[in-house]
């Protein structure tokens, strides 16, 4: 017989979703669970919406000015700009998970200070990428 | 003290950690290079993009990318799926459509590559 199948083991529960509002998620947790939204949003729209332009951007003369008239509609410009968030972010907090599996950077200040410039630096170069979509420069 | 567990699996639990990441690195250096390819252009119009993919380099270099993120996709979507759909027939099915999905974009992002 097991020692472990013997012994009571202490049982860990997930939270409620009822309690998600109240928990105080840690900065790489957050950068945890954006990653992970971050993934799903560019499986689902990201990839699809970026075939679809290269497809009208490549194919013809003709389809390159269809993928033009497309990417200078508003609402696909607020679209390109959440997947450039999604993507920067994905990028972002993946090179920081690929330094944690080489075990750089994992006790807790330095991960801590590494999750915050995952966000940080995602929302600026998002912000920039912004101002590019929308023609400011 | 001992503690006999029993050893599952056939290793595609490590195989998929390291793919997913293999796959990301391949990602990152395919981006940087499109990005530098996209500077270098002159102007964005029709005829400078297109003679970019033109090239069998670019073509190839785009479609191994482009299995590189779907495969990323799968591990990334499974895991997704395995975290939080519990009843098996419906995961089975929605890993099913994903991979049927991802496979299409593969196919997909071929189709348009050689057409230029």
């Amino acid at each position: 017989m097991s020692e472990s199948a013997a012994k009571p083991r202490p049982e860990f529960r997930n939270i409620h979703v009822s309690q998600l509002m109240t928990y105080r998620l840690p900065v790489p947790g957050i950068v945890s669970i954006l990653h992970r939204i971050s993934g799903a949003l560019l499986f689902l729209v990201g990839i699809p919406f970026i075939l679809y332009l290269f497809q009208q951007s490549l194919t013809s003369e003709l389809s390159f000015e269809r993928y033009a008239a497309v990417v200078s509609h508003w609402f696909a410009k607020l679209v390109l700009l959440a997947l450039a968030w999604a993507f920067l972010h994905h990028l972002f907090a993946g090179i920081r998970y690929l330094f944690l599996d080489l075990h750089m950077g994992a006790d807790l200040p330095a991960a801590r200070k590494s999750a915050a410039i995952v966000l940080f630096a995602s929302l600026v170069l998002t912000a920039l990428a912004g101002l590019k979509i929308f023609g400011v420069f | 003290m001992t503690i006999s567990r029993t050893i599952v699996g056939a290793h595609y639990g490590w195989r998929d950690f390291a793919i997913q990441r293999l796959s990301g690195v391949v990602i990152v250096v395919f981006t940087l290079w499109l990005l530098v390819e996209l500077l270098m252009l002159p102007a964005f119009t029709y005829g400078n993009w297109a003679g970019l993919f033109a090239s069998m380099r670019m073509k190839i270099v785009t479609s191994v990318a482009m299995l590189a993120l779907s495969y990323h996709a799968w591990i990334g979507v499974r895991d997704i799926l395995m975290d939080y759909i519990k009843p098996a027939m419906l995961r089975l099915a929605l890993e099913a459509a994903t991979i049927v999905v991802l496979v299409g974009y593969v196919v997909w992002a071929v189709t348009i590559l050689w057409r230029v």
